[in-house]
């Protein structure tokens, strides 16, 4: 065998075993996909209750909570971002980080300070490679969130929230994730989580509906005080499945498409292959012919 | 027919349990409270402690509930919960074990988990 024709086989070999993986990596990728949306899914009672609650809370009574409020002149602001632990997901981590700095420079441009939370070692190894000033990190659980989880990352914000911003705490509260819109579409935005404008809330519980007036056990600012820590964490753990399953359909496509590519360079390698082994025949023929034929005129040559 | 109202029993990553009840008892911050049909609407925070439904069909179901709310309107009842089991989704010997656990460490709101877990174990 050729050199050539060589070199060609061992780059199929290995291409080949590329596809191999990536074909197992996106079949992996489609099957927790679909685990995470029905996570998803089980989520949405408890959150549909809890917003319900809220909007009753919030409309039926006129407590002022600090969680409700706005500043008046907001100075610091913290940023939750959520990124994955592992990469492999084509431009999805690059998609939530670019929303989160053009958020972050928004709010500067209105002359507030920035508090960046991160969730997912590669939000993290963004943030640490270029020296930026990090509030708090969360990793290890991104490819499957539970509601502990949600919890952990929620308690500093909602500590940071309720402190007095001169004393280090923060007057606004804004997450960016992906959306999962569909197994195609991906959006990474950005939402302001806190001060909660009720209205909002309300927006969201089913229309048409007119809410009972509650009586409130013990009393409505209790209830609220108790309520609204949970609903914060009840959309943080939203976000956090959102993101993941985000994070498995953006993979899978990565995936696809890398073995589609393998498949094409795979194709392209064989039919230069074919080409080099067809080259080696014709100059193997014609070596022979030619040296065949070199031979007859030097017969020919001694007869006469 | 006796009056019924539907309850939805929901923890935040799953529906516990969901069905027809005649009576609902739940501890909140201010102390137990029995739920009929018909009752004001009401919203409340529970404390962690058990549960009890007295299903339509005379059955009883007891679930063990950490932390939460209760809202009732329009003979619709939703127990929202962080953590909820049914008693018989209880281990009673692990819960025993981490009883002595938060014992041992001091750690009062494990024991009390614990101590409610236990106690919704034994009413089934």
């Amino acid at each position: 065998m050729g050199a050539q024709l060589r070199v060609y086989k061992r780059r199929i070999r290995s291409v080949s075993a590329t596809k191999k993986i990536t074909k197992a990596m996106e079949m992996i990728a489609a099957s927790r996909v679909v685990k995470a949306q029905r996570k998803v899914a089980a989520s949405t009672p408890y959150a549909t209750e809890l917003t319900r609650a809220v909007t009753a809370v919030g409309t039926g009574s006129n407590t002022k909570h600090p969680l409700t409020t706005e500043a008046e002149n907001p100075a610091r602001a913290a940023v939750l971002l959520l990124t994955s632990d592992r990469g492999l997901a084509g431009a999805f981590n690059s998609n939530a980080i670019k929303a989160a700095e053009q958020l972050t420079e928004r709010l500067e441009r209105d002359g507030k300070q920035v508090e960046t939370y991160i969730v997912g070692r590669r939000g993290v190894a963004h943030y640490n490679f270029r020296e930026r000033k990090v509030a708090e990190t969360f990793t290890g659980f991104t490819d499957e969130p539970t509601y502990a989880d949600a919890k952990k990352v929620a308690a500093p914000l909602i500590e940071a929230i309720e402190k007095e911003t001169a004393e280090g705490g923060v007057d606004e509260l804004h997450i960016v994730f992906t959306e999962f819109v569909s197994m195609m579409t991906q959006t990474a935005l950005d939402a302001r989580l806190l001060p909660l404008r009720l209205e909002e809330v309300a927006e969201q519980a089913p229309k048409g509906e007119i809410l009972p007036l509650y009586d409130f056990e013990p009393s409505a600012e209790d209830v609220l005080d108790a309520l609204l820590p949970r609903y914060v964490e009840s959309r943080i753990y939203n976000a956090l499945l959102q993101s993941a399953a985000s994070k498995h359909a953006a993979t899978r496509r990565a995936m696809k498409s890398a073995t589609d590519n393998a498949g094409e360079l795979i194709n392209t390698l064989s039919r230069l292959a074919n080409a080099a082994r067809q080259a080696e025949i014709t100059q193997e023929i014609s070596e022979i012919v030619g040296g065949a034929s070199a031979l007859a005129d030097a017969t020919a040559g001694s007869d006469r | 027919m006796a009056a019924e109202l539907h309850v939805e029993l929901v923890a935040a990553d799953r529906q516990v349990w969901s069905g027809e009840a005649t009576l609902v008892v739940a501890r909140t911050t201010s102390g137990d409270i029995g739920v009929m049909p018909g009752h004001q609407p009401l919203l409340g925070v529970l404390e962690s402690g058990p549960v009890t439904i007295r299903t339509s069909d005379g059955g009883t179901v007891v679930a063990a509930v950490h932390g939460g709310f209760i809202s009732f309107a329009d003979d619709k009842l939703s127990l929202l919960a962080e953590i909820a089991e049914l008693s018989d989704e209880i281990d009673v010997q692990r819960t025993e074990r981490e009883l002595e656990r938060a014992k041992a460490e001091g750690d009062a709101a494990a024991e009390r988990r614990a101590d409610v877990r236990l106690r919704a174990a034994a009413a089934r």
